[in-house]
């Protein structure tokens, strides 16, 4: 007869740690906030309301515009990032890729370094970049003989969001580009000698061969750049300040939850409110993440060698 | 080895029987600019006098001061002596009984209303702080400019464009340093600046509160409308520019006027080369009575919880005195006293600004006291709209009435 198995005790004690922590730090702080978002504050205490902040949030035009508002400025900053960022993060890795290139190694790094640079660097830079006062923008642009093309873009309701989006682009191309690199990479010299046995060379190359094999790797940074936007806050705070003017064109879902939960200026902050703009952003991610892994992920061919 | 531990004992041993014979009082503030005037100027004239009290002057960042006092008096670990914001901030705290009513104490008799109405309950009867100093709002000038283009010092308001449109044509300065970027200077400098001598300072203010008065009135928009041909006159690029970005451009000489608070005061002595008068918001015709917007900035309360409050009071009968305005005023100039006494400022711009209170009446910006409480919030609001309207992305007409939709959506005297 077979001896019982033991109680294999390891596999708790190996997992309790990173469980306990991201339980302490990660999961009840969530549970605690969707809790928070069902309370509001009456006097010294606080009452239950089920889902009525939501229905103020929707429903209530002075909440509702706002939350709108910040909606669409945060698909559009997601849209610019998508249709600038991937796109050429993908061109780059395909030309540092490209064996005729020199100095890849320093291109790769600088590309990559505004990546690991603080916010508050960036926007700050960007800011002094693009000042009409002291920034090196117009002065190049006249060098060019273009200085009517210069505007004060942080200034301007319909440019505000749209160069704070690039900005951010800046700042975050070399992602996409590593992670492609690294996928292109990964692609053994078989498969590329076995198409080229067969007369694909160049840019159809690319197209058939290599751009299949790292479809992944592009689903995979399209869900980062969806979390990453639809979370993003810092570049707008620090560029353009808490109100993200002019007049709320740049504001996202970040700083709408940012000023709703802790306050700004006179206005007080509302812990309970700002639960449930948090509530539905996280509701947002959620869904989008959703979509991905069960509408595309599953579908995505992938290839073993 | 013996000695200096022996040393540093007995060093001990005097340094806390000193401290046993005195009260210490600290005192929390966001004034963290301040922390050597205090420690070389103002503590030392108080204990001086008080040698049997010690004072610790304890700030923190401004940024953090609200959130922090909160939870320090939470704790129960706050300082006896309280730095209060005006208006709701300090109320709250008033209302959750964190600061003590000091209504009863015979310094407040020194002070005018208009001072004390940023630290008292909406109907005036409880005071709980001792006010400390306000800032005016005004405009400073280049005088070195002036003097080169041969223009006088606006008294009127078309005297002002007259000002601006030589500044304009000569070309040396720009006109106007501002920007509409950080968009509060476009409101706290243009339209509460401006604001009051068109609806006559505290009568307009207080019937905006008491619902009889409109934000859509004429009154009401038109500084919107004088802010709508601000723009032509500020510099290239104005919509991205800066806070930071004016102050320099203003300290280096390149503009003409700034609109101001006199808080940059001190700042700008010590940046500028150039001499620099002043001048409050002219007045629509000549001959109109002025105002000017002299907006309480900070005052000092009791923390309901303190265990030295006998001695925490000889401190804030000593803030209240006349003694502690001239020193304070002095030590800072841009932030003035409230008190009503007799106080003499040497610095000369800060006494230019000074001046204007014995001809202008006083009053504050008009989002500060009661109107600022809901949601939407009008101080932000307004900070939207004032830029809006130099920007020319609104009309004036339209702006003020975004604001009165805004307020009266919870406000029921407007309703």
């Amino acid at each position: 007869m077979a001896e019982r198995r033991p109680v294999r005790w390891h596999i708790g004690v190996f997992l309790a740690p990173a469980v306990v922590v991201y339980t302490l730090v990660m999961i009840l702080p969530l549970f605690a906030t969707l809790d928070l978002s069902l309370y509001r504050a009456v006097g010294k205490t606080t009452e239950f309301v089920g889902l009525g902040n939501f229905d103020k949030l929707f429903g209530d035009p002075n909440w509702s515009g706002h939350f709108w508002n910040a909606l669409a400025n945060n698909f559009w900053f997601f849209i610019i990032n998508m249709a600038v960022q991937n796109p050429i993060g993908i061109a780059l890795a395909a030309l540092l890729f490209s064996p005729r290139l020199r100095f890849a190694a320093a291109y790769r790094t600088a590309i990559f370094v505004p990546t690991i640079l603080s916010f508050v660097i960036v926007g700050f830079v960007w800011k002094l970049i693009l000042s009409p006062l002291w920034g090196i923008a117009p002065d190049l642009l006249k060098m060019v003989g273009l200085r009517h093309w210069f505007a004060p873009w942080l200034g301007d309701p319909h440019y505000a969001l749209t160069t704070v989006a690039l900005i951010s682009v800046w700042q975050f191309i070399g992602i996409p580009m590593m992670l492609i690199y690294a996928a292109l990479l990964s692609i053994p010299d078989e498969v590329i000698e076995a198409a080229e046995m067969d007369g694909i060379t160049g840019m159809s190359q690319f197209w058939k061969i290599k751009l299949p094999l790292i479809l992944p790797s592009i689903g995979i940074i399209s869900i980062l750049t969806f979390v990453g936007n639809f979370n993003a806050f810092d570049l707008v705070y620090v560029a353009q300040g808490a109100l993200a003017g002019p007049n709320f064109s740049t504001d996202i879902l970040g700083t709408f939850l940012y000023r709703t939960f802790f306050g700004f200026q006179l206005q007080l902050g509302d812990p309970n409110m700002g639960a449930t703009i948090a509530t539905v952003m996280f509701a947002i991610i959620l869904a989008g993440v959703c979509v991905y892994l069960f509408g595309i992920q599953r579908r995505l061919r992938r290839y073993q060698f | 080895m013996k000695k200096p531990i022996s040393l540093a004992l007995a060093g001990l041993l005097l340094a806390s029987t000193s401290a046993y014979a005195a009260t210490t009082i600290t005192i929390e503030s966001w004034r963290n600019d301040d922390l050597t005037v205090w420690q070389k100027t103002i503590i030392p004239a108080f204990e001086k006098t008080h040698p049997d009290i010690k004072v610790v002057f304890s700030p923190s960042a401004p940024t953090e001061y609200n959130a922090a006092l909160n939870s320090k008096l939470d704790a129960g670990t706050a300082g006896d002596l309280i730095t209060c914001r005006p208006f709701d901030a300090s109320l709250a705290l008033f209302k959750k009984g964190q600061l003590a009513d000091l209504s009863d104490m015979a310094i407040m008799k020194n002070f005018s209303d208009v001072a004390k109405a940023a630290w008292q309950t909406d109907d005036g009867k409880h005071t709980f702080c001792v006010p400390m100093a306000s800032v005016i709002h005004g405009f400073i000038y280049n005088e070195d400019a002036f003097k080169k283009l041969g223009i006088s010092v606006p008294k009127t308001v078309p005297e002002f464009y007259a000002d601006l449109d030589k500044i304009k044509k000569d070309g040396t300065y720009t006109p106007l340093a501002m920007g509409t970027h950080d968009q509060w200077e476009a409101a706290t400098m243009g339209y509460e600046n401006i604001g009051p001598d068109y609806w006559q300072g505290e009568k307009g203010r207080k019937a905006i509160i008491a619902g009889t008065e409109k934000l859509t009135d004429p009154q009401w928009v038109e500084p919107f409308k004088q802010l709508a041909k601000w723009g032509q006159y500020m510099g290239d690029g104005f919509k991205a520019q800066t806070y930071p970005d004016s102050q320099n451009m203003f300290t280096l000489g390149r503009a003409a006027i700034y609109p101001a608070g006199s808080w940059e005061i001190s700042g700008f002595e010590k940046q500028a080369d150039f001499k620099m008068g002043a001048f409050p918001p002219p007045v629509p015709k000549a001959g109109d009575q002025c105002y000017i917007s002299d907006q309480p900035d900070h005052a000092m309360g009791l923390n309901a919880a303190s265990k030295h409050k006998a001695a925490a009071m000889t401190f804030l009968k000593w803030v209240g005195s006349q003694q502690f305005a001239e020193l304070y005023g002095n030590a800072l100039p841009g932030f003035f006293p409230l008190t009503n006494a007799k106080v003499t400022i040497k610095d000369p711009l800060a006494n230019e600004f000074l001046s204007w209170r014995q001809n202008c009446k006083s009053t504050m910006r008009y989002t500060y006291q009661i109107l600022s409480r809901g949601t939407p919030n009008l101080e932000n609001a307004l900070w939207a709209a004032s830029a809006n309207v130099i920007n020319g992305t609104e009309t004036p007409e339209a702006a003020a009435a975004g604001l009165q939709k805004d307020l009266a959506s919870w406000y029921k005297p407007q309703q």
